[in-house]
């Protein structure tokens, strides 16, 4: 049995949407996306919204290899007619788990410098975006710095942002997801450490 | 269409919420989501035939499209005023399709769509400035071929720029581009603003508003983020200024904003008044009066409104 989509395609994706577009373009501010959405195993409420939201059969879709036979893999079939690809650097969209080792986020397509919007949107599941490590951020859409503080991402991904934003203009962006919250790092924001 | 599919009067349109179909928001909305992440970088997309003539702020209106909801105020403005034809009929076009609540207030809305403007009371965190963009390539007169101005940008070359900025000020003492005065995004990507006048470049800078940009003929989404860097281009020896009048608004009294030039006879008689419609009416409301708003009152142009 596949878990519903929206119930309002029009209404619901119009909310989710101005929901990513205030993430990305406020990077670190916690957005929330309306938990209508069922998801299906293995994706949280966020991550199935943001799917449904801008996944079609133009964009190829990267899931875990657990995700990709299980019952989210159909799902994503059947509600947006996206691809699952196998190759991370083939999507379009992905969603990885925040701990686990692979894949890197180098391991996405970065765009090319003619066309760097052609890079994957990383969809990070993470076991919370409050009471974690605090990490400060700086860049376009922040006044000054703002402080996140993600919980359950895996060691060195601090390092793996901080890589992918000195490819700007070049770079994947990432959002980190939990329950029906996301925070977007766009490839402008720089990542650091909080001391 | 044959008689029997002819929709009853009553019956709902037969087109989709904000006009375009979902599949076009969504490719819309992907364009927008890359374009917030790289400031300033012309994101292609598929832009679509529109109720209207190309030229006519179809890329506006497909960002729009892709933006409101229920929740949304729209202000639409055209060179500043709330009344002129391009405004009044997007207003309209998004009043059926969509149900859109609109105002003319600045304030008010959350949505400005705007064709060769910023509105001059100062934006709030929140909004959303829709451009309308007839030349989305700031190097185009440079470099007619697409393909060397994609290069121009993927490596920042933008030497061509400061060359044509530099031959201004050789030949004419100053940089004469007065209006679509190109701009310097995040320190990385060289944007079109549209065609504003250079007046309008300092609101771009840092500003609380999300701002968003839309060329329908050519193609091209573009952005800027809340609070990001814009810097008008220019030289050491030759900062960047805005223009100046000699004298206020001829209704207002404002000496802050954005003046036309008005003739108002053919003894070469001319009054400079607000651009922003919205902005003067406000200020006459609250008791401002510039020195021809009696005779603009006086032969029916403006009502004269006491506070």
């Amino acid at each position: 049995m596949i878990a519903p989509g929206f119930s309002d395609p029009v209404f619901q994706s119009q909310a989710a949407f101005r929901a990513l577009l205030t993430a990305l373009s406020e990077p670190g501010t916690l957005q929330q996306v309306a938990g209508e959405v069922p998801p299906p195993e293995g994706l949280t409420a966020a991550t199935a919204t943001a799917l449904l939201t801008l996944a079609d059969y133009e964009t190829p879709v990267w899931l875990p290899e657990a995700l990709r036979s299980g019952p989210a893999g159909a799902w994503l079939r059947f509600h947006c007619g996206a691809t699952v690809v196998d190759k991370p650097a083939e999507a379009a969209f992905a969603v990885i788990d925040g701990m686990a080792d692979e894949p890197k986020l180098s391991a996405f397509n970065l765009g090319t410098d003619q066309f760097p919007d052609r890079s994957t949107t990383v969809i990070v599941q993470i076991a919370g975006l409050e009471g974690g490590p605090a990490l400060t951020l700086a860049g376009p859409g922040i006044p000054g710095s703002r402080n996140i503080a993600p919980l359950g991402l895996r060691p060195g991904f601090t390092d793996e942002l901080r890589e992918n934003g000195a490819l700007y203009p070049l770079g994947v962006d990432v959002l980190l997801a939990h329950g029906e919250g996301l925070i977007g790092l766009p490839r402008s924001t720089q990542v650091e450490e909080a001391r | 269409m044959t008689v029997h599919q002819m929709p009853a009067d009553n019956t709902k349109p037969a087109y989709n919420y904000a006009y375009l179909d979902e599949q076009t928001k969504r490719m819309i909305r992907r364009a927008l989501l890359k374009a917030v992440a790289v400031p300033g970088y012309q994101v292609p997309f598929g832009s679509r035939e529109m109720p209207l003539a190309r030229g006519w702020g179809t890329g506006g209106i497909q960002i729009t499209a892709a933006l409101i909801g229920p929740a949304d105020t729209l202000k639409v403005i055209d060179q500043g005023a709330d009344d002129t034809t391009n405004a009044v009929s997007i207003r309209k076009f998004f009043e059926r399709t969509a149900d859109a609540r609109t105002s003319e207030a600045t304030e008010e809305a959350t949505i400005i769509q705007t064709r060769h403007r910023i509105p001059e009371a100062p934006l709030k965190s929140g909004q959303v400035m829709v451009y309308q963009v007839p030349m989305p390539e700031p190097l185009r007169k440079l470099e007619p071929r697409e393909a060397e101005t994609r290069k121009m940008h993927a490596w920042a070359e933008y030497g061509l720029m400061q060359v044509k900025l530099y031959e201004s000020i050789a030949r004419f003492g100053e940089v004469t581009t007065t209006y679509d005065y190109p701009v310097m995004v995040n320190g990385r990507y060289v944007m079109s603003p549209s065609p504003i006048p250079k007046f309008d470049n300092p609101k771009m800078h840092m500003s609380p508003a999300l701002q968003l940009f839309g060329a329908g003929r050519e193609k091209r989404i573009y952005a800027l983020p809340p609070y990001t860097s814009v810097k008008s281009l220019d030289f050491e020896d030759h900062p960047f200024r805005i223009q100046s009048w000699t004298q206020p608004c001829g209704l207002c009294g404002a000496g802050d904003s954005y003046l036309d030039e008005v003739v108002i006879d053919d003894q070469g008689g001319r009054m400079f008044v607000c651009s922003d419609s919205h902005y003067c009416e406000t200020r006459r409301a609250e008791g401002h009066r510039g020195t021809m708003l009696g005779d603009a009152a006086a032969s029916g142009l403006v009502e004269e409104t006491t506070p």
